[in-house]
């Protein structure tokens, strides 16, 4: 609070009143359940990369192995996902689909965005609540009508339906994301581009864009983890095997009766969930910001 | 450039055109036009387009590979007296209501903890968010195997400590399934809801707890009259968000129980499904969509009057 030298105001700030508090009550209070709740959040993963690394064996027969570990672990069923099913077919088609719905409702998520917040055109805060409307309207009660309208536009099995349809998804939420970051950029640097002669499009290239590098990793990021999580667009609109995108064709092609389809269904998740998690990994600060900038805004 | 040249020569016939051009170009509407284009397209062919199709679609009998012809409300006067319906919205209430308010309280608390100062707090706080980053699809089917009726790992536990004597049938029972699915959407929940609220406490002054405590507050007065007020306008958008998705939510369930055992775990949008695209009665299953719309519609409302009070409360906008 009021101490004399800067520094340790400094580190009295970052600790708050916690100083106030004994270790073990600390511990009761604070690590317990804090331990208690990561353990319950981290189990599944825990779980379904134990089961993909287990032998068929051992994965059946609970009493003679302790289930929550593994002796000899096996690659057996991660090999035969990617050598012996059209997995690796999947997961490109998964990439495919995310990369491009990204990127277009990014291009048209930074347009929206710079015109809503800079241009200030007749009726943008209209057309911003509108987006934020948009960004409300659940997949759920949109996917027979749009099933029909895709279709009658001949895209019926086709990612391409995806690529298109998944913007509807990203633009709302984007839009949002960018418009707060454009606000954050100072107008008069966009003054001075437009008294030295610069059209909006290149005030929008040349000197929005760039300084909204860190939101745009954001949305990009954000977007792409949507795609990929996408399910009920992907399970309407595509029916052939070879289309599917991995969480559609994890939960389709190998649920069978075979009690020993654990193994590889595990190891589909698991090779499924891990790009994200790397992309998680190395963007943490940008997720979070994403997260929380679009609901704060 | 050309708003500069073209302003200064204004008689000659061709320049004042060029110049009512260059101003039209210049015009912050028309650039907004086309600056607004490729998102209004998106959001105007496959979001506004389908919606209204799809109400217009409850009113036909539509099937797949048919286009249907008006009929009226007779799909919504079916589903009136459809028991299976009425279950789905019953599940669906029952699941959005459960889950979201197990997630709002423990999401709640661990943002309350996640706030606290301890070592390696940014690394604890990214292992939180892991559940939300895995598509959901996929962590259904670690809980689905977690469910499993004969190798559940819970049930294996359970019967070591002597709690249960054979394994539970977590997906087969109907109250079993009901639980075992509100307690996956709650696991994936959390997180969002936790790291939301927790960037809203982050927003909060420390001064104003010391200030507190100072006046003889204790934890849970500084928690209901500091906090609590706060962090309101959050947790409406929070939860609206956390409602509409729970509401809606799809996939969850056509992972692990595709709205069995007996339609117990059968929510609206499941329901839709079944009906509109496996049994191809289009029309039925855009009546049960459309259906969805009202409850919608009123979860919006009541946390926009609620953030709208908090403004007023506060006594001006929160930007």
């Amino acid at each position: 609070m009021t101490d004399s030298t800067l520094q340790s105001a400094a580190t009295d700030d970052a600790e708050g009143m916690s100083y106030l508090e004994s270790v073990p009550r600390r511990l009761v209070t604070l690590y317990l359940p804090l331990f208690i709740i990561l353990i319950v959040l981290l189990f599944p993963f825990y779980w379904m990369v134990l089961t993909a690394i287990k032998p068929d064996e051992q994965l059946i027969d609970m009493n003679t192995y302790n289930p929550f570990w593994v002796v000899h672990p096996t690659f057996k069923h991660v090999s035969k996902l990617l050598f012996e099913t059209q997995y690796p077919r999947w997961l490109w088609n998964t990439m495919y689909v995310a990369l491009g719905a990204t990127t277009l409702s990014i291009i048209a998520s930074v347009l929206a965005a710079y015109a809503i917040v800079r241009l200030r055109f007749r009726g943008a805060d209209t057309v911003g609540v509108l987006i934020f409307f948009a960004y409300l309207v659940p997949p759920s009660i949109l996917f027979i009508p749009l099933a029909s309208v895709i279709q009658a536009y001949g895209l019926f099995d086709s990612p391409l339906s995806l690529i298109l349809v998944y913007p509807t998804l990203l633009i709302p939420f984007s839009t949002w994301l960018l418009m707060g970051y454009f606000k954050t950029i100072p107008f008069e640097l966009e003054e001075c581009a437009l008294i030295d002669g610069a059209s909006r499009w290149q005030i929008l290239v040349k000197i929005v864009v760039p300084l909204a590098v860190p939101g745009l990793i954001s949305a990009f990021i954000f977007s792409f983890t949507l795609c990929w999580n996408e399910f009920i667009y992907a399970l309407t609109f595509l029916q052939s095997t070879p289309n599917k995108t991995v969480p559609v064709a994890v939960v389709n092609e190998f649920v069978d009766g075979d009690i020993y389809k654990w193994g590889s269904l595990m190891a589909g998740a698991l090779v499924g969930s891990l790009p994200l998690v790397v992309l998680y990994a190395f963007f943490v600060e940008h997720y979070v910001s994403a997260m929380t900038g679009a609901v704060k805004e | 450039m050309s708003t500069v040249q073209a302003s200064i020569p204004a008689r000659t016939p061709s320049a004042d055109a060029v110049s009512r051009w260059s101003r039209v170009r210049a015009d912050r509407n028309f650039i907004a036009v086309w600056f607004m284009l490729p998102a209004a397209a998106f959001l105007l062919l496959f979001l506004a387009y389908p919606l209204g199709l799809g109400v217009w679609m409850s009113f036909t009998d539509a099937r797949i590979g048919r286009t249907g012809v008006y009929i009226g409300l007779e799909n919504y006067e079916w589903l009136w007296d459809d028991a299976i319906f009425w279950l789905s919205v019953f599940n669906t209430l029952l699941y959005t209501i459960v889950a979201s308010a197990i997630k709002f309280a423990i999401g709640l608390y661990l943002a309350l903890l996640l706030n606290r100062n301890m070592p390696f707090k940014a690394f604890i706080r990214s292992i939180v968010l892991i559940p939300f980053i895995v598509p959901t699809v996929l962590s259904a089917i670690a809980f689905w195997w977690i469910y499993d009726s004969q190798f559940s790992i819970i049930s294996w536990s359970l019967t070591r400590l002597g709690l249960i004597s054979h394994n539970i049938d977590f997906l087969g029972d109907p109250n079993w399934a009901r639980a075992s699915v509100i307690i996956a959407n709650i696991w994936r929940g959390v997180p969002f809801v936790a790291i939301t609220l927790l960037a809203g406490l982050q927003t909060v002054s420390p001064s104003l707890y010391e200030a507190a405590t100072l006046d003889g507050a204790t934890s849970w007065q500084r928690f209901r009259h500091i906090t609590y007020p706060l962090l309101t306008p959050i947790i409406a958008v929070v939860m609206t968000f956390s409602v509409l998705f729970t509401f809606t939510d799809f996939q969850l369930i056509w992972a692990l129980t595709r709205g069995g055992p007996v339609n117990a775990t059968h929510l609206m949008a499941t329901l839709s499904y079944q009906r509109g695209i496996i049994s191809g009665r289009l029309g039925e299953g855009a009546a049960i969509a459309t259906a969805m719309i009202p409850f919608l519609l009123a979860a919006i409302a009541i946390s926009w009057f609620g953030m709208q009070r908090r403004k007023w409360q506060q006594g001006g906008n929160n930007d």
